[in-house]
Protein backbone atom coordinates (compact mmCIF):
# COMPACT_ATOMS: atom_id res chain seq x y z
CA UNK A 1 0.00 0.00 0.00
CA UNK A 2 1.19 3.36 -0.94
CA UNK A 3 0.17 6.40 0.56
CA UNK A 4 0.07 9.91 -1.47
CA UNK A 5 1.99 11.95 1.16
CA UNK A 6 0.65 15.65 -0.13
CA UNK A 7 4.11 16.72 0.66
CA UNK A 8 6.86 14.06 0.02
CA UNK A 9 4.36 12.18 -2.83
CA UNK A 10 3.39 8.75 -2.75
CA UNK A 11 5.55 6.92 -0.67
CA UNK A 12 5.09 2.94 1.26
CA UNK A 13 3.05 2.59 4.08
CA UNK A 14 5.93 1.40 6.10
CA UNK A 15 6.93 5.15 6.13
CA UNK A 16 3.93 6.00 8.24
CA UNK A 17 2.40 5.24 11.67
CA UNK A 18 -1.37 4.43 11.97
CA UNK A 19 -3.26 5.90 14.97
CA UNK A 20 -6.92 5.29 13.44
CA UNK A 21 -10.37 7.00 13.28
CA UNK A 22 -9.89 10.86 12.33
CA UNK A 23 -13.59 11.85 13.34
CA UNK A 24 -13.22 11.40 17.59
CA UNK A 25 -12.66 13.99 19.21
CA UNK A 26 -11.27 14.39 22.27
CA UNK A 27 -14.10 16.03 25.34
CA UNK A 28 -12.59 19.04 26.74
CA UNK A 29 -10.36 17.92 29.87
CA UNK A 30 -12.11 19.08 33.25
CA UNK A 31 -15.88 19.82 31.08
CA UNK A 32 -16.00 16.20 29.74
CA UNK A 33 -18.11 13.75 31.25
CA UNK A 34 -16.88 10.11 32.01
CA UNK A 35 -19.35 8.78 29.28
CA UNK A 36 -18.00 10.88 27.24
CA UNK A 37 -14.64 10.24 27.56
CA UNK A 38 -15.75 6.82 27.44
CA UNK A 39 -17.17 7.54 23.82
CA UNK A 40 -14.09 8.74 22.90
CA UNK A 41 -11.50 6.46 24.06
CA UNK A 42 -12.90 2.74 23.36
CA UNK A 43 -16.16 3.80 21.25
CA UNK A 44 -15.28 3.06 17.18
CA UNK A 45 -17.61 3.28 14.36
CA UNK A 46 -15.57 0.59 12.17
CA UNK A 47 -16.95 1.11 9.03
CA UNK A 48 -16.48 -1.19 6.18
CA UNK A 49 -15.81 0.79 3.08
CA UNK A 50 -14.69 4.83 3.00
CA UNK A 51 -13.21 5.69 6.05
CA UNK A 52 -10.92 8.86 7.33
CA UNK A 53 -8.03 8.01 9.35
CA UNK A 54 -4.70 9.73 10.90
CA UNK A 55 -1.40 7.99 9.59
CA UNK A 56 1.52 10.05 10.33
CA UNK A 57 4.39 10.56 7.90
CA UNK A 58 7.32 9.52 10.52
CA UNK A 59 10.11 8.61 8.02
CA UNK A 60 9.32 11.56 5.73
CA UNK A 61 8.00 14.97 6.67
CA UNK A 62 6.64 14.40 10.39
CA UNK A 63 3.21 15.05 9.32
CA UNK A 64 0.26 14.20 10.21
CA UNK A 65 -2.24 13.49 7.94
CA UNK A 66 -6.39 12.08 7.25
CA UNK A 67 -6.16 9.38 4.47
CA UNK A 68 -9.45 8.78 2.87
CA UNK A 69 -9.54 5.21 2.68
CA UNK A 70 -11.94 1.95 1.63
CA UNK A 71 -11.54 -0.50 4.24
CA UNK A 72 -12.89 -3.32 1.69
CA UNK A 73 -10.73 -2.83 -0.94
CA UNK A 74 -7.60 -0.88 0.45
CA UNK A 75 -8.02 1.99 -2.35
CA UNK A 76 -7.09 5.50 -1.28
CA UNK A 77 -9.13 8.44 -2.07
CA UNK A 78 -7.35 11.34 -0.36
CA UNK A 79 -4.12 12.28 2.11
CA UNK A 80 -4.15 15.92 3.15
CA UNK A 81 -2.66 17.44 5.88
CA UNK A 82 -4.79 17.00 9.54
CA UNK A 83 -4.67 20.25 10.30
CA UNK A 84 -4.02 22.62 7.03
CA UNK A 85 -2.30 25.87 7.48
CA UNK A 86 -3.40 29.43 6.63
CA UNK A 87 -2.44 31.09 3.19
CA UNK A 88 0.32 32.76 4.47
CA UNK A 89 1.01 31.23 7.86
CA UNK A 90 4.61 30.29 9.19
CA UNK A 91 5.12 27.06 8.40
CA UNK B 1 -24.84 -42.30 10.05
CA UNK B 2 -23.36 -42.52 13.34
CA UNK B 3 -19.75 -42.30 12.01
CA UNK B 4 -17.88 -45.22 13.35
CA UNK B 5 -14.92 -48.06 12.26
CA UNK B 6 -18.08 -50.70 11.54
CA UNK B 7 -19.14 -47.65 9.75
CA UNK B 8 -16.13 -46.86 7.99
CA UNK B 9 -15.39 -50.69 6.99
CA UNK B 10 -19.31 -51.03 5.31
CA UNK B 11 -18.88 -47.97 3.47
CA UNK B 12 -15.49 -49.50 2.01
CA UNK B 13 -17.25 -52.76 1.16
CA UNK B 14 -19.71 -50.86 -0.34
CA UNK B 15 -17.33 -48.74 -2.59
CA UNK B 16 -18.00 -45.79 -0.44
CA UNK B 17 -21.24 -44.71 -2.56
CA UNK B 18 -23.43 -44.64 0.24
CA UNK B 19 -21.87 -41.44 2.53
CA UNK B 20 -24.72 -38.50 2.91
CA UNK B 21 -24.04 -34.88 3.46
CA UNK B 22 -22.98 -34.37 7.17
CA UNK B 23 -25.33 -31.77 7.36
CA UNK B 24 -28.89 -31.01 5.71
CA UNK B 25 -28.99 -27.81 3.49
CA UNK B 26 -31.92 -26.21 5.82
CA UNK B 27 -33.98 -23.27 3.94
CA UNK B 28 -34.87 -20.88 6.45
CA UNK B 29 -38.19 -21.05 8.53
CA UNK B 30 -40.19 -18.32 9.50
CA UNK B 31 -39.61 -18.21 13.21
CA UNK B 32 -36.86 -19.95 15.50
CA UNK B 33 -36.26 -19.82 19.47
CA UNK B 34 -32.96 -18.49 18.61
CA UNK B 35 -31.08 -17.45 15.98
CA UNK B 36 -27.51 -17.60 15.90
CA UNK B 37 -25.99 -15.47 12.96
CA UNK B 38 -22.83 -16.43 11.96
CA UNK B 39 -21.94 -20.05 11.15
CA UNK B 40 -18.61 -20.02 12.20
CA UNK B 41 -17.01 -22.10 14.56
CA UNK B 42 -18.18 -20.17 17.22
CA UNK B 43 -21.64 -19.81 15.96
CA UNK B 44 -22.20 -23.33 15.44
CA UNK B 45 -20.56 -24.24 18.80
CA UNK B 46 -23.11 -21.96 20.14
CA UNK B 47 -25.71 -23.94 18.36
CA UNK B 48 -24.68 -27.24 19.08
CA UNK B 49 -24.16 -26.71 22.56
CA UNK B 50 -28.05 -24.93 22.98
CA UNK B 51 -29.03 -28.26 21.43
CA UNK B 52 -27.24 -30.66 23.52
CA UNK B 53 -26.42 -28.96 26.90
CA UNK B 54 -29.90 -27.14 27.54
CA UNK B 55 -32.46 -28.91 25.11
CA UNK B 56 -33.34 -25.94 22.97
CA UNK B 57 -32.82 -27.25 19.04
CA UNK B 58 -35.50 -24.75 17.64
CA UNK B 59 -32.61 -23.46 16.60
CA UNK B 60 -30.96 -21.73 13.15
CA UNK B 61 -27.55 -20.94 12.39
CA UNK B 62 -27.30 -18.44 9.43
CA UNK B 63 -24.18 -17.57 7.09
CA UNK B 64 -23.57 -15.29 4.76
CA UNK B 65 -21.14 -17.25 2.86
CA UNK B 66 -20.54 -21.25 3.36
CA UNK B 67 -19.89 -22.77 6.07
CA UNK B 68 -15.96 -22.83 6.78
CA UNK B 69 -15.40 -19.61 4.44
CA UNK B 70 -14.96 -17.34 7.46
CA UNK B 71 -12.31 -16.96 10.29
CA UNK B 72 -12.60 -20.64 11.31
CA UNK B 73 -11.00 -21.53 7.81
CA UNK B 74 -8.36 -18.87 7.91
CA UNK B 75 -6.65 -19.44 11.34
CA UNK B 76 -3.79 -21.44 12.07
CA UNK B 77 -5.10 -24.38 13.80
CA UNK B 78 -3.79 -23.31 17.01
CA UNK B 79 -5.09 -24.29 20.44
CA UNK B 80 -3.45 -23.45 24.43
CA UNK B 81 -4.62 -22.51 27.51
CA UNK B 82 -1.65 -20.81 28.38
CA UNK B 83 -3.18 -16.95 29.26
CA UNK B 84 -2.19 -15.44 32.72
CA UNK B 85 -5.16 -13.30 34.19
CA UNK B 86 -8.03 -14.50 36.46
CA UNK B 87 -10.57 -13.45 33.87
CA UNK B 88 -8.84 -15.55 31.50
CA UNK B 89 -7.23 -19.09 32.40
CA UNK B 90 -10.52 -20.43 33.78
CA UNK B 91 -12.36 -19.83 30.05
CA UNK B 92 -9.70 -21.05 28.30
CA UNK B 93 -8.66 -24.51 30.26
CA UNK B 94 -12.33 -24.88 29.87
CA UNK B 95 -11.86 -24.83 26.29
CA UNK B 96 -8.69 -27.02 26.23
CA UNK B 97 -10.53 -29.55 28.78
CA UNK B 98 -13.97 -29.32 25.45
CA UNK B 99 -11.27 -29.90 23.19
CA UNK B 100 -9.78 -32.87 25.14
CA UNK B 101 -13.40 -35.05 24.47
CA UNK B 102 -14.65 -32.83 21.44
CA UNK B 103 -14.01 -35.93 18.97
CA UNK B 104 -16.20 -38.21 21.13
CA UNK B 105 -18.95 -35.35 22.08
CA UNK B 106 -19.80 -34.94 18.31
CA UNK B 107 -18.65 -37.89 17.01
CA UNK B 108 -16.14 -35.98 14.68
CA UNK B 109 -12.56 -37.04 13.96
CA UNK B 110 -11.17 -32.98 14.45
CA UNK B 111 -7.47 -34.74 14.79
CA UNK B 112 -6.97 -32.79 17.76
CA UNK B 113 -3.14 -33.57 18.35
CA UNK B 114 -1.88 -32.12 21.73
CA UNK B 115 1.80 -31.82 20.86
CA UNK B 116 2.44 -28.82 22.78
CA UNK B 117 3.12 -25.43 22.83
CA UNK B 118 6.36 -24.08 23.48
CA UNK B 119 7.21 -20.09 23.95
CA UNK B 120 10.65 -18.94 23.52
CA UNK B 121 12.07 -16.28 26.00
CA UNK B 122 15.52 -14.78 25.26
CA UNK B 123 16.08 -12.57 27.98
CA UNK B 124 16.09 -12.33 31.33
CA UNK B 125 12.97 -10.84 32.00
CA UNK B 126 10.81 -12.53 29.63
CA UNK B 127 11.92 -15.80 31.35
CA UNK B 128 10.68 -13.81 34.63
CA UNK B 129 7.43 -13.22 33.00
CA UNK B 130 7.00 -16.96 31.77
CA UNK B 131 8.10 -17.95 34.83
CA UNK B 132 5.20 -15.95 36.46
CA UNK B 133 2.40 -16.62 33.78
CA UNK B 134 3.69 -20.52 34.22
CA UNK B 135 3.35 -20.35 37.99
CA UNK B 136 -0.60 -18.71 37.27
CA UNK B 137 -1.23 -21.40 34.93
CA UNK B 138 -0.21 -24.26 37.35
CA UNK B 139 -1.95 -22.90 40.08
CA UNK B 140 -5.05 -22.39 37.88
CA UNK B 141 -4.69 -25.99 37.43
CA UNK B 142 -3.27 -25.89 33.88
CA UNK B 143 0.09 -27.44 33.28
CA UNK B 144 3.14 -25.02 32.43
CA UNK B 145 6.91 -26.44 32.21
CA UNK B 146 9.63 -24.13 32.23
CA UNK B 147 12.76 -25.05 30.39
CA UNK B 148 16.06 -23.96 30.23
CA UNK B 149 17.97 -23.75 26.85
CA UNK B 150 19.55 -27.40 26.10
CA UNK B 151 16.03 -28.75 27.29
CA UNK B 152 14.64 -26.47 24.29
CA UNK B 153 17.67 -27.08 22.64
CA UNK B 154 16.62 -30.68 22.92
CA UNK B 155 12.98 -30.40 21.19
CA UNK B 156 13.87 -28.62 18.65
CA UNK B 157 17.35 -28.64 17.71
CA UNK B 158 17.45 -27.17 14.65
CA UNK B 159 16.54 -23.14 15.77
CA UNK B 160 19.30 -20.80 15.43
CA UNK B 161 20.84 -21.12 19.35
CA UNK B 162 24.73 -19.56 18.15
CA UNK B 163 24.52 -16.41 15.98
CA UNK B 164 21.01 -14.45 16.48
CA UNK B 165 20.47 -11.48 17.89
CA UNK B 166 18.12 -12.44 20.39
CA UNK B 167 19.84 -15.72 21.46
CA UNK B 168 17.38 -18.44 22.73
CA UNK B 169 17.63 -18.82 26.87
CA UNK B 170 14.48 -21.16 27.16
CA UNK B 171 10.73 -21.58 26.74
CA UNK B 172 7.39 -21.97 28.67
CA UNK B 173 5.92 -25.30 27.45
CA UNK B 174 2.03 -26.18 27.39
CA UNK B 175 2.09 -29.75 26.14
CA UNK B 176 -1.47 -30.26 26.20
CA UNK B 177 -1.46 -27.63 23.94
CA UNK B 178 -0.94 -28.15 20.51
CA UNK B 179 -3.75 -28.20 16.77
CA UNK B 180 -6.78 -29.32 15.68
CA UNK B 181 -8.11 -29.53 12.12
CA UNK B 182 -10.22 -26.33 11.70
CA UNK B 183 -12.02 -27.00 8.98
CA UNK B 184 -13.33 -30.44 10.78
CA UNK B 185 -14.03 -28.46 13.81
CA UNK B 186 -16.82 -26.10 11.67
CA UNK B 187 -18.05 -29.83 9.95
CA UNK B 188 -17.98 -31.49 12.92
CA UNK B 189 -19.99 -28.94 15.16
CA UNK B 190 -22.30 -28.40 12.13
CA UNK B 191 -23.17 -31.87 11.22
CA UNK B 192 -23.59 -32.52 15.36
CA UNK B 193 -26.10 -29.22 15.53
CA UNK B 194 -27.32 -31.20 12.77
CA UNK B 195 -28.04 -34.16 13.66
CA UNK B 196 -30.30 -32.37 16.78
CA UNK B 197 -32.55 -30.36 14.90
CA UNK B 198 -30.66 -27.37 14.16
CA UNK B 199 -31.41 -25.59 10.88
CA UNK B 200 -27.46 -24.53 9.20
CA UNK B 201 -28.63 -22.32 6.46
CA UNK B 202 -25.96 -20.99 4.20
CA UNK B 203 -25.78 -18.67 1.51
CA UNK B 204 -28.15 -16.43 3.68
CA UNK B 205 -26.85 -12.43 4.59
CA UNK B 206 -28.52 -10.28 7.50
CA UNK B 207 -29.45 -7.34 6.09
CA UNK B 208 -31.22 -5.67 8.78
CA UNK B 209 -32.23 -6.19 12.36
CA UNK B 210 -36.04 -6.21 13.65
CA UNK B 211 -36.05 -4.21 16.91
CA UNK B 212 -38.90 -3.24 18.43
CA UNK B 213 -39.77 -1.01 21.67
CA UNK B 214 -36.40 -2.02 22.75
CA UNK B 215 -36.41 -5.47 22.08
CA UNK B 216 -35.39 -7.59 19.11
CA UNK B 217 -37.97 -9.34 16.88
CA UNK B 218 -36.23 -11.07 13.93
CA UNK B 219 -33.90 -9.98 11.01
CA UNK B 220 -34.05 -9.67 7.32
CA UNK B 221 -31.89 -11.42 5.09
CA UNK B 222 -30.81 -12.35 1.74
CA UNK B 223 -33.20 -14.93 2.27
CA UNK B 224 -36.33 -13.03 3.34
CA UNK B 225 -37.45 -11.98 7.14
CA UNK B 226 -36.75 -14.74 10.16
CA UNK B 227 -38.66 -14.36 13.61
CA UNK B 228 -36.58 -15.26 16.55
CA UNK B 229 -37.28 -14.94 20.29
CA UNK B 230 -33.54 -14.68 21.10
CA UNK B 231 -30.70 -13.37 18.47
CA UNK B 232 -26.97 -13.92 19.05
CA UNK B 233 -24.47 -12.27 17.12
CA UNK B 234 -21.12 -14.60 16.20
CA UNK B 235 -19.81 -12.98 13.40
CA UNK B 236 -16.07 -12.02 14.44
CA UNK B 237 -14.57 -9.19 12.03
CA UNK B 238 -18.03 -7.82 11.42
CA UNK B 239 -19.52 -7.32 14.95
CA UNK B 240 -19.79 -3.80 14.06
CA UNK B 241 -21.78 -3.60 11.09
CA UNK B 242 -24.57 -5.80 12.83
CA UNK B 243 -24.74 -4.17 15.87
CA UNK B 244 -24.60 -0.85 13.47
CA UNK B 245 -28.10 -1.78 12.26
CA UNK B 246 -29.43 -2.00 16.06
CA UNK B 247 -27.67 1.33 16.66
CA UNK B 248 -24.72 0.21 18.40
CA UNK B 249 -21.50 1.11 18.50
CA UNK B 250 -18.61 -1.26 19.86
CA UNK B 251 -15.34 -0.81 21.34
CA UNK B 252 -13.56 -2.87 18.36
CA UNK B 253 -11.67 -2.28 15.36
CA UNK B 254 -11.77 -4.98 12.47
CA UNK B 255 -7.74 -5.13 11.11
CA UNK B 256 -6.58 -8.14 8.62
CA UNK B 257 -4.32 -10.47 10.48
CA UNK B 258 -2.02 -12.61 7.32
CA UNK B 259 -1.35 -16.29 7.53
CA UNK B 260 0.97 -18.12 5.97
CA UNK B 261 1.45 -22.60 4.62
CA UNK B 262 5.10 -23.41 2.98
CA UNK B 263 5.04 -26.55 0.69
CA UNK B 264 5.10 -29.78 2.00
CA UNK B 265 7.57 -31.48 3.39
CA UNK B 266 8.92 -34.57 5.64
CA UNK B 267 8.14 -33.79 9.72
CA UNK B 268 10.65 -31.08 10.71
CA UNK B 269 8.88 -30.11 13.41
CA UNK B 270 6.34 -31.49 16.24
CA UNK B 271 5.25 -28.78 18.26
CA UNK B 272 3.67 -25.34 18.28
CA UNK B 273 6.72 -22.98 18.33
CA UNK B 274 6.26 -19.26 19.29
CA UNK B 275 9.29 -16.90 18.55
CA UNK B 276 9.40 -14.91 22.24
CA UNK B 277 11.68 -12.08 20.42
CA UNK B 278 9.37 -11.02 17.34
CA UNK B 279 5.47 -11.93 16.42
CA UNK B 280 6.08 -15.49 14.99
CA UNK B 281 4.83 -18.83 15.40
CA UNK B 282 5.01 -22.07 13.63
CA UNK B 283 3.51 -25.05 13.26
CA UNK B 284 3.21 -28.03 10.97
CA UNK B 285 0.46 -29.34 9.98
CA UNK B 286 -0.28 -32.79 9.08
CA UNK B 287 -0.15 -32.74 5.07
CA UNK B 288 3.65 -31.29 5.70
CA UNK B 289 3.04 -27.45 4.98
CA UNK B 290 4.61 -25.44 7.62
CA UNK B 291 1.54 -22.83 9.13
CA UNK B 292 3.03 -19.80 10.24
CA UNK B 293 2.54 -16.02 10.86
CA UNK B 294 2.88 -12.86 12.66
CA UNK B 295 1.45 -9.26 13.33
CA UNK B 296 -1.71 -8.01 12.12
CA UNK B 297 -1.28 -5.42 9.31
CA UNK B 298 -2.41 -2.43 11.85
CA UNK B 299 -4.95 -0.54 10.06
CA UNK B 300 -8.92 -1.09 9.74
CA UNK B 301 -9.94 -3.25 7.12
CA UNK B 302 -12.34 -5.92 5.96
CA UNK B 303 -10.57 -7.07 3.00
CA UNK B 304 -9.35 -10.40 4.10
CA UNK B 305 -6.08 -10.09 2.29
CA UNK B 306 -2.91 -8.19 3.75
CA UNK B 307 0.11 -6.11 2.33
CA UNK B 308 3.60 -6.64 1.73
CA UNK B 309 5.26 -5.35 4.67
CA UNK B 310 3.94 -7.44 7.64
CA UNK B 311 4.95 -10.18 4.83
CA UNK B 312 8.84 -9.27 5.04
CA UNK B 313 8.46 -9.29 8.49
CA UNK B 314 6.93 -12.34 9.35
CA UNK B 315 9.61 -13.99 7.12
CA UNK B 316 12.68 -11.98 9.22
CA UNK B 317 11.54 -13.40 11.98
CA UNK B 318 10.94 -16.89 10.30
CA UNK B 319 14.63 -16.34 9.51
CA UNK B 320 16.10 -15.17 12.32
CA UNK B 321 14.38 -17.97 14.42
CA UNK B 322 15.00 -20.62 12.12
CA UNK B 323 17.24 -20.23 9.25
CA UNK B 324 16.67 -23.67 7.80
CA UNK B 325 13.10 -22.21 6.55
CA UNK B 326 14.72 -20.32 4.12
CA UNK B 327 14.61 -23.66 1.52
CA UNK B 328 11.01 -23.85 1.82
CA UNK B 329 8.60 -21.83 -1.05
CA UNK B 330 5.54 -20.66 0.81
CA UNK B 331 2.77 -22.37 -0.89
CA UNK B 332 0.18 -19.68 0.22
CA UNK B 333 -1.01 -17.03 2.27
CA UNK B 334 -4.30 -15.27 3.21
CA UNK B 335 -6.19 -13.05 5.63
CA UNK B 336 -8.76 -12.92 8.14
CA UNK B 337 -10.57 -10.24 9.57
CA UNK B 338 -10.03 -10.04 12.91
CA UNK B 339 -12.26 -8.31 16.05
CA UNK B 340 -9.80 -6.21 17.98
CA UNK B 341 -10.76 -5.36 21.10
CA UNK B 342 -9.62 -2.17 22.96
CA UNK B 343 -7.96 -4.60 25.75
CA UNK B 344 -7.19 -7.51 23.91
CA UNK B 345 -10.07 -9.98 25.55
CA UNK B 346 -13.31 -11.09 24.26
CA UNK B 347 -16.64 -10.23 24.96
CA UNK B 348 -19.62 -13.14 25.85
CA UNK B 349 -22.66 -10.47 26.91
CA UNK B 350 -26.22 -9.22 26.79
CA UNK B 351 -26.38 -6.02 24.54
CA UNK B 352 -28.04 -3.07 25.78
CA UNK B 353 -30.98 -4.51 23.57
CA UNK B 354 -33.51 -7.46 24.95
CA UNK B 355 -33.07 -10.57 23.44
CA UNK B 356 -30.14 -9.70 21.64
CA UNK B 357 -26.57 -11.03 22.71
CA UNK B 358 -23.05 -10.57 21.43
CA UNK B 359 -20.21 -13.05 21.39
CA UNK B 360 -17.04 -10.75 19.99
CA UNK B 361 -14.02 -9.30 20.20
CA UNK B 362 -11.78 -12.24 19.82
CA UNK B 363 -8.76 -10.65 18.51
CA UNK B 364 -6.28 -13.13 16.96
CA UNK B 365 -7.06 -15.80 19.77
CA UNK B 366 -10.38 -17.12 18.83
CA UNK B 367 -10.21 -20.10 17.09
CA UNK B 368 -8.41 -21.60 20.70
CA UNK B 369 -11.67 -20.88 22.37
CA UNK B 370 -14.37 -22.16 20.00
CA UNK B 371 -15.79 -24.75 22.08
CA UNK B 372 -15.63 -22.99 25.52
CA UNK B 373 -16.93 -19.65 23.39
CA UNK B 374 -20.12 -21.78 22.04
CA UNK B 375 -21.07 -23.61 25.49
CA UNK B 376 -20.67 -20.38 27.31
CA UNK B 377 -22.49 -18.19 25.03
CA UNK B 378 -25.23 -21.10 24.81
CA UNK B 379 -25.28 -20.75 28.65
CA UNK B 380 -25.68 -17.30 28.55
CA UNK B 381 -28.70 -17.60 25.79
CA UNK B 382 -30.22 -20.31 27.41
CA UNK B 383 -30.42 -18.70 31.07
CA UNK B 384 -29.86 -15.01 30.86
CA UNK B 385 -26.62 -15.28 33.28
CA UNK B 386 -23.46 -15.44 32.17
CA UNK B 387 -21.16 -18.93 32.95
CA UNK B 388 -19.28 -19.15 35.61
CA UNK B 389 -15.61 -19.13 33.58
CA UNK B 390 -17.43 -16.55 31.75
CA UNK B 391 -18.41 -13.75 33.89
CA UNK B 392 -15.69 -11.11 33.26
CA UNK B 393 -16.30 -11.14 29.40
CA UNK B 394 -18.39 -8.15 29.83
CA UNK B 395 -19.86 -5.52 27.71
CA UNK B 396 -19.68 -2.89 30.19
CA UNK B 397 -16.05 -3.78 31.27
CA UNK B 398 -14.38 -0.58 29.46
CA UNK B 399 -16.79 1.99 30.92
CA UNK B 400 -16.51 0.38 34.32
CA UNK B 401 -12.64 0.13 33.96
CA UNK B 402 -12.30 -3.70 34.66
CA UNK B 403 -10.88 -4.39 32.01
CA UNK B 404 -8.66 -7.35 30.97
CA UNK B 405 -5.13 -6.42 30.07
CA UNK B 406 -4.00 -9.36 28.94
CA UNK B 407 -0.91 -8.36 27.54
CA UNK B 408 -0.52 -5.33 28.94
CA UNK B 409 -0.38 -2.71 26.01
CA UNK B 410 -3.45 -0.49 26.12
CA UNK B 411 -6.55 0.62 24.91
CA UNK B 412 -5.48 0.70 20.56
CA UNK B 413 -6.34 -2.55 18.96
CA UNK B 414 -3.04 -2.03 17.10
CA UNK B 415 -1.10 -2.77 19.87
CA UNK B 416 -2.32 -6.16 20.79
Amino acid sequence: MRIPCPHCGARDAQEFTYLGDANPKRPDGMEATEAAMFEYVYQRDNPAGRFRELWYHGAGCHAWLVVTRDTRTHAIEAAEPAKPTKAGAAA
Amino acid sequence: MRYSAFSLLAQTLAGHKGWKPAWRDAAPKPEYDVLVIGGGGHGLATAYYLASQHGISNVAVIEKGYIGSGNVGRNTTIIRSNYLLPGNTPFYEHAMKLWEGLEQDINYNAMVSQRGVLNLYHSDAQRDAYARRGNAMRLAGVDAELLDREQVRAMVPFFNYETGRFPIQGGLLQRRGGSVRHDAVAWGYARAADRRGVDIVQNCEVTGLAIENGRVTGVETSRGPIKAKKIALAVAGNSSRLTAMAGMRLPIESHVLQAFVSEGVKPLIDNVVTYGAGHFYVSQSDKGGLVFGGDIDGYNSYAQRGNLPVIEDVMESAMALWPGVGRLRVLRHWGGIMDMSMDGSPIIDHTPIDGLYLNAGWCYGGFKATPASGWCFAHLIARDEPHPVATAFRLDRFATGRVIDEKGVGAQPNLH
